[in-house]
Parts: structure tokens; sequence; C-alpha cells
């Protein structure tokens, strides 16, 4: 598949959103909480707490919803920071009862507007890189759909990221990479390619530790495996101490950029 | 190309300064053959260029703060002769074989004259030891790359080991997209350095300068103990345009200065250009550091003129 099937494929509007991460996850055990206990609350972010199988587990999605009237109520999935602040805010409560937590990522982007700049959108995200560094319980991000840059970001600072095989994560939008450069958002297929934004090139990158196969007909199958794989790797990270959680989260990210790497990417599914 | 798109992207076109190789472009005199004359963007006045260096690159009429190099604004916050870089032969890559990248790096090195969009190292200001680190928007218009973060991420490693202090000038047009993810990356990375420098109780102070922006606002630009900013700088997650185009309508004329974040609470003070070195000096002598001058006098008095400077201070 070429990179720009991908983001349609990651766009699509029958795709799974993280409400169904959630139920098939929790079996149906979620609390959703609300707020940031400081401005409001922000729906574009669904987070509370569940049981995956035994474990307890703070969740923490970015929902874009499901039909036209509940992407409208939940911004499309573009967070504000109230968004960011209610993560935190969840993730601190996590830390408390070193239970762990899981991100679920499916966004173009934070929200840019008016009320997003005035309340701090890069303030909010900044402290959610900060905080989120040194928390003291195990952090899993899977990105399901879309990676929108920073918006992205401020909820997969984690001890470990993965990616369905057909999500996206990028720097920037192929759109906005192209109307930059090339002053031709049309060419968007292109900056796709040239962002190495696929789950297979960010895994050359070590930017992710691992591709989750596409679900096929059979969902139940599909949730089985990943219920399993999350649950062994969160009982790995269960056990090592405050100092190994977040020194292996910190040398996670100390590596990218430590020496000069000229990467090359395998192009047989351009 | 590039750096022109950030800039008209960030600035309306009449606020645009000039460069210095364009600067002559009618504006010479015939009478002053060595001394340029500039306009303030600001207020429309002319004045020689001389007089605008000698001013900190403020205008000398309406106070317009002019954007300055990062070796301009170290030359005028740093003691002279007392800022010793770091890291400062670390240089980028195309690292992912990104079209025109090659090309753009070298312009930019070229046009700079630096190797990066970011200058660290060890100074003093007032007697003060401190980190320092200082973006330049003429390197790709201060875009964070893989080696801008790392070269931060080093400063902030090197004062937590040497328990200094760090003050960062930041102006970027935010996370270099040449770089991809890995540019991305350098966020969380640079604000992991930022946290344990923190965690060891360790002063952090950010000064924004025009413009600050994305992927650096979103990151170490808002994670300073104490957020200073000069006047008038644009200080945005999201540009004007990108926000405009977003929610269809016109901006208003003040939103997302510095002054309009302090209002929301953002910013802890506005400090003019002439007034910066003496503020720092002080919040590094409020939170306890030592002057090297003072402690280099101490030692004067009690040691006898023929001891050696073995033991001297670092
Ligand atoms: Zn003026």
């Amino acid at each position: 598949m070429k990179a720009v099937e991908r983001v349609m494929a990651a766009r699509a509007s029958n795709r799974m959103t993280a409400t169904d991460y959630i139920n098939a996850l929790t079996g149906g055990t979620f609390l959703e909480f609300h707020g940031d206990r400081r401005y409001a609350d922000d729906r574009a972010i669904k987070a509370g707490l569940g049981m995956i199988d035994n474990i307890p587990v703070t969740i923490i999605g970015l929902e874009k919803g499901k039909n036209t009237q509940e992407r409208v109520a939940r911004n499309f999935g573009s967070a504000h920071p109230e968004g960011y602040r209610k993560a935190l805010r969840l993730m601190k409560q996590a830390e408390k009862f070193r239970r762990p937590v899981l991100c679920l990522v499916d966004t173009s982007g934070a929200f840019c507007g008016i009320g997003a700049e005035e309340r701090g959108q890069g303030q909010a995200i900044a402290e959610n890189l900060m905080e989120m560094m040194t928390l003291k319980t195990p952090i899993l991000s899977i990105l399901i759909g879309e990676g929108g840059s920073g918006g992205a970001l401020a909820l997969a600072v984690a001890n470990e990221v993965w990616m369905l095989e057909n999500a996206v994560y990028s720097v920037i939008s192929p759109e906005g990479c192209a109307s930059i450069l090339w002053k031709d958002a049309n060419k968007m297929a292109e900056a796709a390619q040239c962002l190495r934004m696929t789950s297979h090139d960010l895994l050359t990158m070590e930017v992710i530790e691992r591709i989750i196969p596409e679900p096929e007909d059979d969902k139940a199958e599909f949730f089985a495996t990943l219920k399993e794989q999350i649950i062994e790797t969160l009982c790995q990270y269960q056990t090592m101490t405050d100092e190994e959680l977040t020194e292996n989260r910190y040398n996670r990210f100390r590596k990218y950029g430590q020496t000069v790497k000229i990467y090359s990417f395998e192009e047989s599914n351009v | 190309m590039f750096n022109s798109d950030f800039f008209t992207f960030l600035k309306p076109k009449n606020e645009l300064e000039k460069l210095p190789s364009e600067r002559s472009n009618g504006n010479e005199r015939p009478f002053i053959p060595e001394s340029l004359l500039i306009k303030c963007p600001e207020c429309k006045k002319m004045m020689l260029s001389s007089d605008l260096a000698e001013n900190k690159r403020v205008c000398v009429h309406c106070n317009h703060h002019f954007r300055m190099s990062a070796r301009e604004r170290i030359a005028v916050t740093v003691d002279e002769g007392s800022f010793v870089e770091i890291n400062g032969d670390m240089t980028s890559k195309n690292i992912i074989n990104f079209p025109e990248y090659t090309w753009k790096l070298a312009n930019a090195k070229n046009r700079s004259g630096e190797n990066e969009a970011v200058i660290t190292g060890i100074c003093t200001i007032n007697g003060y030891k401190t980190v320092l680190f200082v973006m330049d928007s003429n390197f790709m218009m201060g875009s964070m790359g893989t080696v801008t973060g790392e070269k931060i991420t080093c400063a902030f490693e090197y004062a937590s080991e040497h328990h200094l202090p760090v003050i960062g000038f930041t102006v970027s047009g935010g996370a270099r997209m040449q770089e991809g993810i890995l540019s991305l990356m350098q966020m969380a990375k640079t604000s992991g350095a930022v946290k344990r420098h923190s965690d060891k109780g360790l002063l952090y102070i950010t000064v924004l300068t025009d413009p600050t922006t994305g992927g650096v606002t979103a990151s170490f630009a808002m994670e300073g103990d104490i957020i200073l900013s000069e006047p008038h700088v644009l200080i945005a997650f999201a540009g004007p345009r990108v926000i405009e185009q977003t929610i269809r309508q016109k901006l208003p004329k003040d939103f997302q200065s510095a002054e309009f974040l302090q209002t929301k609470g953002f910013v802890d003070a506005i400090v003019s250009r002439a007034k910066m070195k003496e503020v720092l000096g002080k919040l590094l002598m409020i939170h306890g550091y030592k002057n090297t001058l003072s402690v280099q006098e101490e030692k004067e008095e009690i040691l006898p003129d023929d001891t050696t400077a073995e033991e001297d201070i670092e």
C-alpha cells in the first residue's frame, strides 16, 4: 500500500474508534470520568477506568465519534487544552494508585482555534510531555488511526508505542506539508511518502515497538490477541521499579538524534 | 524559499525586516556612504544602522524590538568574553532523504553563518554562571530538527550534571518537517531533559522572542520555571494564518502577542531588551546561584598575594 492509501485508511469514517477498543478491551467494565477540574470537560478525549481482564487500567482515548452528530460533539477528535489537562489529571491519579495507563491515539491534531490558543494549547501539550516522562506507572500508547503531531505526542510519551498497520503518525499532515513546501495541497500523496508516516517506516526509525495487524472480519479474535499482548506488556512493566520505569521512558526518547543516523527505507510497498 | 515562506506565514509582509545582505537596496544615501539607513517597520521613522546596533537592535524612536541573530543576542546578553560554546560543530543531515532538504540546509548555513538553528554554551550574566541556549531565526526560521533538539537536550544534561541554571531564548517556526517524525520526537526528548533538570531543583528561565510557535511553544518554550518575553512577540501553538483558515474569520490584531498571552496567564513578565541582562542577573541572584565575580573578590581578600591559583574556583 502507498503511504497516501494508508492515510486514507487511517481516516476512513468506518474505522474503529477509541470507544470500540475501550468496550472490547474492558468488557463493559469501563467507567468514564469527566473534566480537567480547571475549566471544562473536553469530549474529544474519552477517559476513565476499566478492567482489562483482572488488571485495573486508566484508559485515555482520543475519540473522533461514530456519526455526524457525535463527531461534532467530539470536535472530530481534536482536543482543546482542557482535554490534555483532563488526560494529565487522570494519569496523575493512575500514578497515585500505580495503575498502568493505556492511551489510544486517534486525532488529526490538537485543535487550532481562538479558545485553544487563549487557554494555552502549547502549554498544555508541553506539560503533558514533561509530566508523562517521569510518571511513576507504566504507560502504553497505541496509535489506532491518525497520529497528528503534538496533539498525538501529548498522549504518546510512553514506555512503548504500538501502531495499527494502517495508522499514521506524523509531524504535520501531508496536506499541510504540501501546501507549505510546494504551495499545492494536491501534492499530499507525495508529501505522505516523503514524511515517512506509515507504521512500517516508523518501525524502521524505532519510533514504534510493534505493528498490530489490521483486524479482519473476526473482530473478536483481533481483540483477544490485542488484549493478551497488552496484558503481557503491562505486567512486564508493572514489575519494574519507579526508577527503572522512568529511566526506560527517558532513554526511549533520548535516542532520537543522539547520533546523526541516515535511514534507508524499504520501498517494496510504494 | 522555505525561510521566506515561514516569514510571510508568521508576519505581515510590511513588517518584514530586511536581511543584512539586502539592506542596501534603496536605503543608501549618498552623503552617508558608510552608514545605512533603516526604516522602523513600526513607526516608519528612519535611523542609522549603527545607532540601531548600538541600541541592541531596538528602534531609537519607538522602542520596537527588531529581530536579531543568535550571536547578536549572546553579545548583548552575556558578560563580555564569557561565552564558551558547546557542540558548536554539530550539524543536521538529510536523515530521511527529504526532497530539497540537503540544499535548504546548505542555504541556511550560508545565510546564518551557523551550523544549526540553536547555539548552546556556558556563560556568565552579571557574574552569574549559567548554561545558555539561543535559537536563531536566520537558520530555517529556527525550526527544530533532531540536532536542534539534541543540542538543547545536551545543554540541559550538562546543566543537571554541573548544578547550573539554564536560560533559553526561543524563536521558532516549529518542528522541522523535513526530518519527519524524528523532529516531533525532539519535543518529548527536550521536555524529558527539562523535567530531569527541574527535578534536581535547578532554575530554568525561558525568554520568548519573536516569533515562538508550534512544536517549540508546545515543548521547552512553555516549560520554564519563569517565562519571560520581549515586548510584542508573537507566541502561538498554531500560527494566526492556520487559525484563520480553520475558523474562517479574521483574528483580532494583538491576538497571540506577548501582552495578550500575559493577560491569559502564560507569561510571567515582559522585559524590554534594554533591561533583559539586568533582570536575568537578578533572577539568578535571587535563586542563590553564586556570583563568580564576588567569589573571585572573596578569594583575593583571603589569600595572600603569592598563592598560586591552583585552588581557584572554576
Ligand atoms: Zn520605531
